[in-house]
């Protein structure tokens, strides 16, 4: 069994407005349904663009935001449902390194009050003098100078101001470590210095890292598992490598081709998917796949009206697409050219385009192979496919 | 042999030229902060005057030539001339309408006028800023329940606020009747709003801070969270306000006085009272009401400058 | 001739009451008509101010400026405010990395554009109104005659850095400079940012100054590629002579620290140790020195030249330069 797993975690803000007594008027639907399952001793990465829910998946799991709906299962423990001083008790276990290295310390307490503090709050140490040698014995490892200790959190530069935020997790020992955006808050040569910190500690310590991040070589570079973040919902999941070698989720294919690699020969040679348009609200998402306004992909049936479970296409790659095995048999039809005004269409892809519009009525006829269909689609989902039935007389 | 040594070269040669002034001892913020109001002239110059005008409230009694009700009619005053003032022999501000010597008076009135300006600032601040806490930590920590605790009572500091502060002052004092306590409880009730909502404000601002957050994650206890990080982290404009405020009330309780509220005892002069009862003399005696004046002026230039000058020394924006 | 020829640009800081801060200490390059050229650097290596120096943007006091950035003949450092502002916008125009806090947010994105085509093209009214639409949609931002009646608030970010590229280009510039104008964009808007950049410089003609952070915008988008470390440039050369043959220590050990998303797994980054405060002047030396790995005595005597260890154009200041017997790993 996982050390940390979640299952169907939906968070929900309410919008609220009022003059004296707020009323609540909608929801941003920042989380809204995600299961994974973290390993012991592995690195789950999760990567996203800004607006897709990652930051309050990772806070949610230590409670920092309310949880709406769903479990998080630590260590056989369903936190979501515990009353919050157990909670905080267990946050011993589950620590968080956040991404603004200045804005998360506190700028008027030095730094062995800084990381005394949680020692304290979880009786860690007897006494001060224990705290300190152990404070001592975790900022060098962390690459810290002992003298550190009696210094401010403005008087250290960038990396080594992580470094502290680092230590202030690992004193407590835990097992857990979610990272949320831990480098990109640094410089280029730094954050270097800080990916491979993580990953010697995770060696030597035995760590378990949920990392968050919207750059996906840091991800790549760290995790065994990654899973790809969309308007709140997982798209794709599936082993760093294999995820690399072969995207299989629209929204990962344009994501990875977006990516700049820093070597011309590979930037040369590169076919990018350029996405249409903007990420729509997560207070107001569309029905249906969430990523089908912007998909190139996207199908008349299913797509805007039915929303994709997250199934395993084989080898522990899960994916939340209805279409998965047509666009990687190059059966289905791309509809949305991707480009500013379809510029650059992929090559692939414009050939993909000719060699569907071919067959274009047989595959607008049937779009959907049966196999691919769960067991377990949801009540909405049945509606959707109702819709469904409604509509494809006209096409 | 030659490596070693052109290595060790390098590393002198290289901590040479970075100049590594790495402290050992860190500094706070606070310290910080108060180096830097070392550096300002406006700092300088606004302790120096309040200095000085703590040094006259505490001394100034003492040295006072005359007694602050001791009447001393002259031979050349002519009462029906109205001329009762003129610099001239011991009385160097000359006398007043009742022949009492005004310099002794207005050493005598320094005291009542600080005491009054630090009372009442700290009537407001004391209740203003248990408020300010309470209402700031049920809105950042308190959950659903404390939100609705907030609401209410920035309700009521918003009426307060929004009542005129000399009219509410003046209505104070008429239901507590006329004395320099009616003054400092007036003076402090109007200030009790703005540093309640100042400090909540505040600590809204600094409750939504990364810190606070990254506390909450290691597991530290709400009420720590709020007495070791959120409130120190919040007290700079509350300090910068109640400096400016004992401007503000130093003015405002002169305020009052001149509008006959203050303390009718004429043993205790006030400057404030002294500059209303200058009010009937203005005409031909212009300086009777001018030394009161100018010495509530220039305290509360005195405190306004220091304040300013703190606003400045704490601001994190400006650290370099 | 190029366009633009950067001479020795320095920029001081003289803070009363501070020591004198350089930010940029010498900087020189050109860029050609059509050519797209890079200067790339971390936080406070001096790219920003340089682009800062070359608009005249920079507050007149409390600064020196030396050098000399000759544009189409002319000293832009040398020539009046007056003169400057008419170059800017018809013929110099700059992106900046925060497309929310450079535009009015008060007022309307139509009026923002039609104003600027009022200025330096003389258009009016409706033709004004015309063209700012047309613009655009060259931009690619979709509906235009609505968009040009909303607010900067009402669009998204990467809805805002076009309209601000639209702004830039409304006069077809001569020379753009884009100081990190995709930095606070997601990868899949940075990629369409990208890609009209580029559209506009083959098809205008345009050149481009392009200042961020990120080699890998760097190695998809510039011809020349300068590397600036400390207020200097270290390392410039073509962008596949670079990427292929970094030779600066900083530049070699940059490309050594940054996780590739090609790189297979588990192979370690190579740091650089150290952070930017860790510096000696140029005059006393290599700023470089404290967190290299190369550093020899020499370092630390005076500023290194710019030699030609590798090929020629490809220049490195530098006196122990990353050659390929040094590659072995250890």
């Amino acid at each position: 069994m996982s050390l940390l797993e979640l299952d169907g975690v939906k968070v929900h803000f309410p919008v609220k407005k009022g003059l004296f007594f707020d009323r609540t008027v909608g929801h941003v639907y920042a989380v809204d349904g995600v299961s994974l399952s973290v390993e012991a001793g592995q690195t789950y990465g999760l990567v996203g663009e800004s607006g897709c829910g990652k930051t309050t998946l990772g806070r949610a799991v230590l409670r920092l935001n309310d949880i709406t709906d769903g479990a998080v299962v630590f260590d056989g423990t369903d936190l979501a449902k515990l009353p919050s001083e157990e909670m905080r008790a267990f946050r011993r276990r589950l620590q968080m390194v956040f991404q603004d290295p200045l804005g998360s310390l506190n700028p008027r307490q030095n730094i062995e009050s800084i990381l005394a503090e949680g020692m304290a709050a979880h009786n860690i140490g007897k006494d001060q003098a224990e705290r300190r040698e152990k404070i001592k014995e975790i900022l060098a490892k962390v690459g810290l100078p002992s003298n550190a200790m009696s210094r401010y959190p403005h008087e250290f530069s960038g990396g080594q101001r992580q470094r502290i935020g680092i230590a202030r997790a690992l004193v407590l020992e835990p097992d857990v470590i979610i990272c949320d955006e831990p480098v990109s808050a640094l410089d280029v040569s730094v954050q270097a210095q800080v990916i491979n910190l993580l990953e010697e500690l995770q060696e030597s310590l035995g760590l378990t890292y949920l990392v968050i991040a919207h750059d996906l070589a840091v991800v790549r570079h760290i995790s065994d598992v990654i899973g790809v973040m969309y308007l709140g919902g997982l798209v794709e999941e599936a082993p760093s490598d294999a995820l690399y070698a072969g995207p299989r989720h629209p929204y990962t294919k344009a994501l990875m081709s977006a990516v700049p690699v820093p070597d011309p020969e590979v930037e040369d040679r590169r076919e990018r998917i350029l996405l249409h348009g903007d990420l729509p609200s997560p207070a107001n998402p569309p029905a249906g796949c969430r990523f089908h306004t912007r998909c190139p992909w996207v199908q008349e049936t299913k797509c805007a009206t039915e929303r994709p479970p997250l199934l395993d296409t084989g080898d522990g790659h899960k994916v939340a697409c209805h279409f998965t095995a047509e666009i990687e048999a190059g059966t289905v039809k791309q509809t949305l050219a991707t480009g500013i005004e379809a510029v650059i269409s992929t090559e692939a892809v414009a050939t993909e385009a000719v060699e569907v519009s071919e067959g274009d009525a047989e595959t607008a006829d049937a779009p959907v192979k049966k196999e691919e269909e769960p067991a377990t689609v949801p009540a909405q989902a049945d509606a959707g496919e109702a819709e469904r039935a409604e509509e494809s007389p006209k096409a | 042999m030659t490596i070693l040594t052109n290595k060790a070269d390098k590393i002198d040669r290289l901590a040479e030229l970075t100049q590594s002034s790495e402290a050992v001892t860190g500094t706070s913020l606070w310290r910080e902060a108060f180096r830097r109001m070392r550096s300002s002239k406006m700092a300088i110059i606004g302790a120096a005057i309040i200095a000085a005008f703590v040094l006259v409230a505490i001394v100034g009694p003492m040295l006072a030539p005359h007694g602050p009700t001791a009447q001393n009619w002259r031979s050349e005053v002519f009462p029906n001339q109205g001329k009762f003032v003129g610099m001239r022999g011991e009385n160097w501000f000359g006398l007043d309408h009742l022949g009492r010597d005004m310099f002794s008076r207005w050493l005598v009135g320094a005291r009542q006028t600080l005491l009054v300006g630090v009372v009442s600032m700290l009537i407001g601040l004391i209740i203003g800023a248990a408020v300010g806490i309470l209402s700031g930590a049920a809105a950042t920590l308190g959950g659903k329940v404390g939100q609705r605790v907030d609401t209410v009572i920035m309700r009521v500091t918003d009426i307060m606020l929004s009542l005129p502060s000399l009219l509410l002052a003046v209505s104070i004092a008429a239901v507590l009747g006329q004395s320099l306590t009616t003054v400092m409880i007036a003076v402090g009730v109007v200030q009790i709003p703005i540093f309640a909502r100042l400090l909540r404000g505040s600590m809204l601002v600094q409750g939504g801070a990364d810190y606070v957050l990254a506390a909450k994650a290691v597991g530290i206890r709400r009420k720590r969270i709020v007495l070791t990080q959120i409130l120190p982290n919040s007290l700079s404009p509350v300090i910068v306000q109640a400096t400016l405020s004992l401007a503000t009330a130093i003015i405002e309780a002169a305020a009052l006085s001149y509008l006959g509220l203050g303390n009718p005892d004429p043993a205790v002069p006030e400057w404030g009272v002294m500059l209303s009862q200058a009010q009937r003399f203005f005409d031909n005696e212009p300086m009777m009401a001018a030394y009161p004046a100018i010495g509530i002026i220039i305290t509360a230039l005195g405190f306004t400058l220091l304040g300013e000058a703190m606003r400045e020394a704490l601001d994190p924006k400006l650290r370099g | 001739m190029p366009l633009l020829s950067v001479e020795e640009l320095s920029v001081t800081f003289t803070a009363r009451g501070r020591k004198d801060a350089t930010a940029v200490d010498g900087v020189s390059f050109d860029v050609d008509q059509g050519q797209v050229v890079g200067l790339v650097g971390e936080s406070g290596c001096g790219k920003s101010v340089t682009s800062l120096a070359l608009m005249g943007l920079l507050p007149r006091k409390g600064v020196r400026i030396g050098g000399r950035a000759e544009f189409d003949g002319r000293n832009l450092l040398g020539i009046s405010e007056r003169k400057l502002r008419d170059l800017r916008g018809s013929q110099l125009a700059m992106i900046f990395q925060d497309p929310l806090s450079s535009l009015n947010p008060v007022v309307p994105i139509g009026i923002q554009v039609t104003e600027i085509l009022q200025r330096h093209r003389g258009l009016k009214g409706e033709k004004a109104r015309k063209e700012a639409a047309s613009l655009l949609d060259r931009v690619g931002i979709p509906d235009p005659d609505r968009r040009l009646k909303e607010y900067p608030h009402q669009l998204s970010g990467g809805m805002r850095q076009r309209a601000l590229i639209a702004m830039a280009v409304a006069c077809a510039p001569r020379l753009l400079i884009a100081d990190e104008p995709t930095t606070a964009l997601d990868v899949t808007i940075q990629a369409q940012i990208l890609e009209l950049l580029k559209e506009l410089v083959d098809q205008e003609g345009t050149a481009l100054l392009m200042i961020t952070h990120d080699l890998g915008v760097v190695a998809g988008l510039c011809d020349e590629v300068n590397v600036l470390y400390a207020g200097r440039a270290v390392e410039s050369a073509g962008r596949r002579e670079l990427f292929a043959h970094p030779t600066h220590p900083y530049a070699h050990g940059l490309l050594g620290s940054i996780p590739r998303l090609d790189a297979p797994r588990g192979e370690p980054l190579r740091p650089i140790r150290g952070s930017i405060n860790d510096k000696i002047a140029w005059a006393d030396g290599c700023a470089f020195a404290p967190r290299c790995d190369h550093y020899t005595l020499e370092c630390l005597t005076g500023t290194p030249e710019l030699t030609e260890p590798r090929a020629t154009g490809h220049q490195v200041r530098c006196v122990n330069p990353v050659l390929p017997q040094a590659e072995v790993p250890a």
